[in-house]
């Protein structure tokens, strides 16, 4: 009798133990994502602290709990677009602003109305930068461009003109003091973020903006003629020409060429600044010249933004958060004392200045610069315009290329 | 139990030191009748059984935990599936009929978990448009398009906002207590703003105490989050104060607005309408532009028609595919042929050092082969690698087609001969050395004694390895992106490399550009299914023969 029941006492106490389990752990079942009665917020590991520390200050002022997950910066796209289509997304996460266009067609942010007291403390340029079809989509916090780091032991003067920099580049090369004139990343299938410094220089564009700052995808500049030009400009220092841009510079040997003292010029960002410290190099931060009687060379700004989940189980919050939080001096501060990046907040950014003046500097570097596009059609202009930028510095001709480029580029939004 | 006995060390005293204690069933248990399992199931009764509810339970929780977000969705089907899995598994290893299936169910699981799933799930997303602005249903993006469209009326007031409610903060009807930039205090409810008396306002704007109405705290107004997304204070013509956080409210409309009787969109500022568009899964106006918000719909057999049929994306795809077959070919020759030639070298029996020799051989297979691409990527830099600057080479190494070709296989050989040279050693050893003397007595000579009798012996173990190095080559994602991301492109058709294999194409096309394309990413990854399992197949196949041959 008893070895006949067996397997029904065994089921019995199967299903005993898992209920024993389930109600062991069965309040701590929120990870990840959004749960009722707290603010959940995404961050990227080298933020977690800063984010973390204000987070605790806001939750403590409004009486409520707020968790900060750590997701590495490149995979918070996607994981942010996967999880809101699972339903289970922050409420609130630190993005790229060039996202905004994706995010926004995917539904995933909702729209945030900044009052004008707060609006007001924010850089213009920013606001429009996180704008997509007339609305705000995030809250800019801190700001990115390139410029140029220069050896001061070896080249003591920023140069005003792209000229002057390959002169003293290469006076400096043929007396044997570097081996490079400039190390400026072209890599094999082109960098056109990098490019664009001496491409606004040489007069092209990549699409046309109206008086708003907004992108206007029917207007694509990359097969016109002052595109062309401002390539055939470029060309005269590529693999054919001068010899100072080449295909084998790229992200991997770019910054080691500076820090090992064999070019006195780099195209740098500010994730260089460490590592320049670091090396011992006695570094000089200026705005990258454009081409003597060219336009100004203009660096591509990227903002990092909090945005805002559509469809947060705490709106309420999230909003408040970001429209109060992240635009207040203090905040700003206590995120730049962890984490090191040019505040967009105007006030942060000139307490910060007089105290630090490479942030100074870059953000001199990036008075003439652009906001990245952040229009989903952009995306589809990174890769052919790459590409043919490579090709032209390799020898190709630039007309042949940039045509190509815009052909391709042009099929690919309208599909 | 027999197995506790053996453990011994509870009761204080020491394990039994008989050597033959556990081959042999304890001598104080009384013998049962033998049953299939013989002493085994005997000995592990009682362990086995605690084991065996451990299990179950995990089991079990595992499937509750399944069950509730299923609930949550209402997906009868899948609850279904659940419970019928549990309920199988129970069946199996709670009755004694079943032995075979108690070996059989958790491998199948496994299998439908990990493979047959995936490979069903990339097949019905292969038909559908899945992609950036089409990931979701027709609803959310309805509700999207709407809720995206909410616009502040331009040159509106502002208003400090206090959210309160009639009676109960959680189920009490909603107000704004409204204080404009004068610091009047209004109170608007869903039929619009009126007068409020008798209230204490704060410098700041926000009110602290209204009569007859309940002052939200910060946790409890987030409890109504998705009441304040949906309440707006009418103000007249659609528009409407809504609010923006704890403290901040502005007047404002939703611009787009779904009617579902047309099935369209219609802009209020411009006026246009944008009718749904059930096959492209989009909102078109006349024009043809459409509302960035779209959903998923299914396309039939478009994404496979569009590389096989379209002819520049046929043009690409079969170059590409032409380019991987070589190169999954010239990778497992080389790599066997390479790897092979130093086993025998090392078979050798008089050889000296040859540990030394072997652990010199294997070092490339025991470092990270991440790094090592990285490496080669280095050194095949054309102004500053080690290749170019030793041999005294200008070659471009990564800006021209041959140059890249050659270049992902030479670094892939080096990266993959090791493994061959170990499995080829262990079978080289394996066939007796007897054979080779005794064909070299009847005449033959070395060549002659490995092509006729060591070679055909080393196939019947090396050939599955060969099947299985040809698969991995054929979808190498690393080998070509790390070094050459699948370049060298140029301009004239920017999207397919000279070295890029179909893996790195379809990750190209799908994800390294703003658009994901999930769609026609999974109706590639498909295709390099069916081309991989045939060859696999084939192969296989055929090494059967061969095996009978030998």
């Amino acid at each position: 009798m008893r070895l006949r029941s067996a397997p029904a006492i065994t089921g019995i106490a199967a299903i005993a133990l898992m209920a024993t389990a389930c109600t062991g752990g069965g309040d701590s079942d929120s990870e990840g994502g959004s749960a009722e009665g707290g603010l959940t917020i995404w961050t990227d590991a080298e933020r977690a602290d800063a984010v973390e520390a204000a987070a605790d200050e806001f939750a403590e002022a409004n009486g409520i709990d707020v968790s900060v997950d750590t997701v590495a910066f490149e995979d918070m796209q996607g994981d942010v677009l996967n999880a809101h289509q699972a339903g289970n997304a922050p409420d609130v996460f630190i993005g790229a602003h060039d996202w905004t266009g994706n995010l926004v067609r995917n539904g995933a942010v909702q729209p945030i109305e900044l009052p004008q007291d707060r609006a007001a403390l924010l850089d213009e340029t920013s606001l429009q930068a996180m704008s997509f079809d007339g609305q705000l989509f995030g809250v800019p916090y801190s700001q990115e461009n390139l410029f140029l780091m220069r050896n001061a032991e070896l080249a003591p003067d920023a140069p005003e003109t792209f000229e002057e920099l390959v002169e003293t580049g290469t006076e400096l090369k043929d007396g044997g003091d570097v081996e490079e004139v400039l190390s400026m990343a072209v890599t094999q299938e082109g960098d056109p973020y990098r490019m664009n410094l001496l491409f606004t220089s040489g007069g092209g564009y990549l699409f046309g903006q109206d008086d708003t700052g907004t992108w206007d995808p029917a207007d694509l500049g990359v097969g016109t003629d002052e595109s062309v030009e401002a390539m055939e400009r470029i060309a005269e220092y590529g693999e054919e020409g001068e010899g100072v841009l080449r295909r084998s510079i790229g992200l991997e040997n770019d910054a080691a060429l500076f820090y090992d003292g064999d070019t006195a010029f780099f195209v740098a960002g500010p994730w260089n600044l460490a590592d320049a410290q670091e090396a011992g190099i006695d570094y000089e931060i200026s705005p990258f010249p454009g081409f003597e009687d060219g336009d100004p060379a203009s660096p591509y700004i990227g903002y990092q933004s909090f945005f805002v989940t559509e469809g947060s189980a705490n709106s309420a919050l999230a909003e408040e958060f970001v429209t109060n939080y992240v635009t207040d001096t203090d905040f700003i501060l206590s995120l730049y004392e962890i984490d090191p990046r040019t505040p967009v907040q105007t006030e942060a950014l000139e307490s910060v200045s007089a105290e630090n003046p490479d942030i100074a500097a870059i953000a001199e570097a990036g008075a003439d610069g652009i906001p990245m596009p952040s229009i989903p059609e952009m995306g589809e202009t990174w890769q052919p315009l790459g590409v043919a930028q490579a090709d032209i510095i390799g020898g190709a001709d630039p007309r042949e290329a940039m045509e190509a480029a815009a052909a391709t580029i042009s099929e690919q939004i309208g599909e | 139990m027999a197995a506790s006995d053996n453990a011994g060390a509870p009761e204080g005293a020491p394990a039994h030191p008989s050597p033959t204690t556990h081959s042999s069933p304890a001598p104080r248990r009384p013998s049962r009748s033998p049953l299939p399992g013989g002493r085994f199931a005997r000995e592990g009764s009682r362990v086995g059984q605690v084991v065996k509810i451990g299990l179950l339970g995990l089991f079990t929780a595992l499937g509750v935990w399944a069950v509730l977000p299923l609930y949550i969705g209402e997906n009868w089907l899948g609850i279904g599936l659940v419970v019928a899995v549990v309920g199988l598994v129970y069946y199996v290893y709670l009755s004694k009929r079943s032995v075979p299936a108690k070996y059989l169910v958790p491998g199948v699981l496994f299998l439908m978990v990990f493979q047959i799933f995936p490979v069903l799930y990339t097949m019905s997303t292969s038909v559908t448009n899945m992609s950036d602005g089409h990931r979701g249903s027709k609803e959310q993006a309805v509700s999207a398009v709407e809720s995206l469209s909410v616009t502040r009326t331009a040159d509106s007031p502002e208003y400090v906002l206090t959210v309160a409610t009639v009676g109960d903060p959680e189920t009490g009807e909603l107000v704004f207590l409204l204080t404009d930039a004068e610091g009047d205090a209004r109170v608007g409810d869903a039929d619009g703003l009126s007068d409020l008396g008798g209230a204490t306002v704060e410098d700041s704007g926000k009110v602290t105490d209204a009569f007859g109405y309940t002052i939200l705290t910060p946790a409890e107004v987030n409890e109504r989050s998705g009441e304040l997304e949906e309440f707006a204070v009418p103000t007249g013509s659609g528009a409407g104060i809504r609010s923006s956080g704890l403290s901040t409210a502005y007047e404002g409309r939703a611009l787009r607005v779904y009617d579902e009787s047309c099935d369209c969109v219609t802009d209020a500022e411009t006026g246009d309408v944008y009718t749904a568009d059930d096959e492209r899964g989009a909102f078109y106006n006349d024009e043809g532009q459409r509302l960035p918000q779209g959903w998923q719909v299914n396309v039939g057999a478009d994404n496979f028609a569009r590389f096989l049929f379209d002819p520049s994306f046929a043009s690409s795809f079969f170059s590409i595919l032409l380019w991987n077959i070589v190169f999954a070919v010239a990778v497992t020759g080389l790599v066997f042929v390479v790897g092979l030639a130093v086993a025998l070298t090392l078979h050798v029996p008089k050889m000296r050092g040859k540990v030394f020799y072997r652990v010199l051989v294997v070092l490339p297979y025991a470092m990270s082969s991440l790094a090592m691409y990285l490496l080669w990527r280095d050194m095949f830099n054309t102004d500053f690698g080690v290749i170019n600057q030793v041999l005294g080479l200008r070659i471009d190494w990564f800006g021209s087609v041959w140059g890249a070709r050659v270049a992902v296989v030479l670094a892939n050989v080096w990266l993959g001969y090791p493994y061959m040279f170990l499995v080829a050693t262990g079978a080289l050893q394996a066939i007796p050395r007897e054979l080779g003397q005794a064909a070299q007595i009847d005449g033959a000579n070395p060549w002659q004694a490995f092509r006729h009798v060591t070679l055909p012996l080393l196939m019947v173990a090396m050939t599955p390895i060969l099947v299985a190095t040809f698969a991995f080559n054929f979808n190498n994602f690393n080998a070509v992106w790390l070094l050459t991301r699948g370049g060298p492109l140029f301009s004239d058709n920017s999207t397919a490399g000279a070295t890029d294999l179909l893996i790195t194409y379809t990750y190209r096309l799908a994800f390294n550009e703003a658009t994901a394309q999930y769609g026609y990413a999974a109706a590639l990854s498909v295709m390099i299914f069916l081309i991989v399992s045939v060859i696999s197949v084939t192969s296989l196949w055929r090494s059967k023969a061969l095996k009978e041959v030998g």
